[in-house]
């Protein structure tokens, strides 16, 4: 079985967003980074499904040199190798983000043959975007299911749940396959010491493709208004409750 | 000009209907139109009816299904997509104001296309109150646009209060500090009626599951109260808690994020406070 994963690199945001002197684009100077949380739960899915099945996991990134360092966190988790499509630095908007992938995705199926799955986060943690994967799956060709909480391989065919209000809905495809995937789709393990120094040995091959102008183009990055709550002090400690019990009284759900 | 407008039942749809009258003369498709849901075939009649009428936008409401089918047809028709505005103004190019990072950042944005293609972040545009637009016949699918449709459906698994409906939601951060601290958290939601939620850092560290997650990647609530038992705060879950009436920080930290976000606050050890509250309750009852 061959599976692919593609991840973003976003920044640690914590509690207060703080933007660059031209306001396009989050100060980071102080902040560390991660994957989408989405996209952590595809690739435990995709590390899961070839344990399970053996085969050939790829990984995927568009992104400046440090996103390496994504690439490698994906690979300790069990992901056998990595594409990295190298930026400098600028934002691309989700359908050059797209046809990037697609290029680099449609290389690697020439030389090794299908994906029999390919994983991308349903929505980036940044830009939230909801298609980059949608965007991919219709240039190959494939069926794609989003949003999706569980996936089961049934034969040729994948059983996928995805959340709505009221439940779950239920969609089978027949692979290969393209699937968008949420948090909460499997609790991805802690990397184990073996894991991150096999990581550092995985082979990551780098591109570097060019970047169109975006139509959908960035112009400057606002952070919004507070909601304005008071933030009025009920006290400190134990002798605070009853003060709680009255807010609680005087919003009627007591 | 004319535009169109996927209709859900609700008024996400509605509001995503203020801002596609600014483009023209709304038409519908309803989300419901092709049962049980396919998306791609939604996406085919709706570049289709995009066509026939030769609209300037396609609207639909920043969804779940709106954000989906809106880029089905996007990538169908091989054209941008802006999810989740909040606000537009026509033109070349159409200028757009996005959420990012679940409505923690605002970007500003040009849109490069013959045919804009949005959906409007649900609660941030007043409803439309004008009729409703005319809906439109559908042709049957093609085959192929039928390969991705809903075949099942999965009821939810039945678990105490939902935190999309609860009126009052106890919700516990790393500060409860293991997965048996949550019993005091559990303690005060029951007597409350309360759903019990939590940050990321929780179900992270599976304490609890990740259906108790409010936050950006967890449920978004609304409750008329939110207590916030040890949870810093970080933007990841503040994106969850915009819709919240009241919210009640108790943290160690009185310069913790949600501390300086909340309506109310207590300073002190969760672990004291908590059972203090829910004692006063009992004493009251």
């Amino acid at each position: 079985m061959r599976i692919a994963v593609c991840i973003k690199r976003v920044p640690i945001t914590g509690g207060r967003i703080l933007l660059t002197d031209d306001a396009r684009a989050i100060n980071t100077q102080h902040l560390g980074f991660t994957m989408s949380p989405h996209e952590e739960c595809g690739v435990e899915e995709a590390a899961r499904l070839i344990e399970a099945n053996r085969g050939d996991s790829v990984v995927l990134t568009l992104g400046p040199p440090e996103a390496v360092e994504q690439l490698r966190d994906a690979m300790a988790l069990g992901v056998d190798r990595a594409i990295h499509l190298q930026t400098d630095g600028q934002e691309w908007d989700a359908e050059a983000t797209a046809s990037a992938l697609l290029e680099a995705i449609s290389a690697d199926e020439a030389a090794n043959g299908p994906f029999d799955l390919i994983f991308f986060g349903n929505e980036s943690a940044d830009s939230g975007g909801f298609q980059v994967g949608i965007r991919v799956a219709y240039s190959l060709g494939r069926p794609c299911v989003t949003g999706l909480k569980k996936v089961t391989l049934e034969g040729s065919s994948v059983r996928c749940e995805q959340e709505v209000e009221g439940g779950r809905d239920v969609y089978v495809v027949p692979l290969p396959a393209v699937l968008t995937v949420k948090e909460g789709l499997n609790l991805p393990r802690y990397p184990s010491v073996p894991g991150k120094m096999r990581a550092r040995s995985k082979p990551v091959a780098v591109t570097t493709p060019t970047r169109p102008a975006p139509r959908l183009e960035l112009v400057r990055l606002a952070v919004p208004a507070g909601q304005g709550r008071r933030a009025e002090s009920l006290g400190i400690g134990a002798t605070a409750a009853p003060a709680v019990v009255e807010v609680l009284r005087q919003a009627g759900v007591l | 000009m004319n535009v169109l407008v996927l209709m859900e039942s609700g008024d996400p749809s509605r509001q995503a209907l203020t801002l596609a009258r600014k483009f023209g003369d709304p038409r519908s498709v309803r989300m419901d139109a092709i049962q049980p849901f396919a998306p791609d075939a939604l996406a085919a009649a709706l570049a289709l009816a995009a066509d026939q009428l030769n609209v300037s936008a396609v609207f639909a409401a920043g969804t779940d299904r709106g954000n989906e089918v809106m880029a089905r047809l996007a990538a169908r028709t091989g054209l941008p997509f802006a999810a989740n505005c909040i606000a537009v103004t026509p033109g070349d190019p159409v200028e757009v104001t996005r959420l990012r990072w679940g409505g923690s950042l605002l970007e500003e944005g040009r849109l490069h296309s013959p045919r804009a293609l949005i959906t409007v972040a649900p609660h941030t545009v007043p409803a439309d109150t004008g009729p409703a637009p005319a809906e439109l016949d559908l042709k049957p699918s093609a085959g192929s646009d039928l390969v991705v449709r809903v075949s099942d459906h999965v009821a939810p698994a039945n678990g105490g209060v939902s935190l999309t409906t609860a009126k009052v939601i106890v919700s516990g951060g790393r500060g409860v500090g293991s997965k048996e601290g949550f019993a005091i958290i559990e303690e005060l939601a029951g007597l409350l009626g309360a759903a019990v939620g939590c940050s990321r850092a929780v179900t992270s560290a599976g304490w609890r599951p990740h259906t108790d997650q409010v936050g950006q990647t967890g449920t978004k609530v609304a409750p008329e109260v939110y207590i916030a038992c040890g949870i810093s705060g970080a933007t990841q879950h503040m994106a969850g808690l915009k819709g919240a009436k009241r919210i009640v920080a108790i943290n160690s930290d009185p310069q913790a994020p949600l501390m300086l976000n909340a309506d109310y606050t207590v300073t002190g050890d969760l672990k004291e406070i908590v059972p203090a509250i829910t004692a006063e309750i009992r004493k009251r009852k």
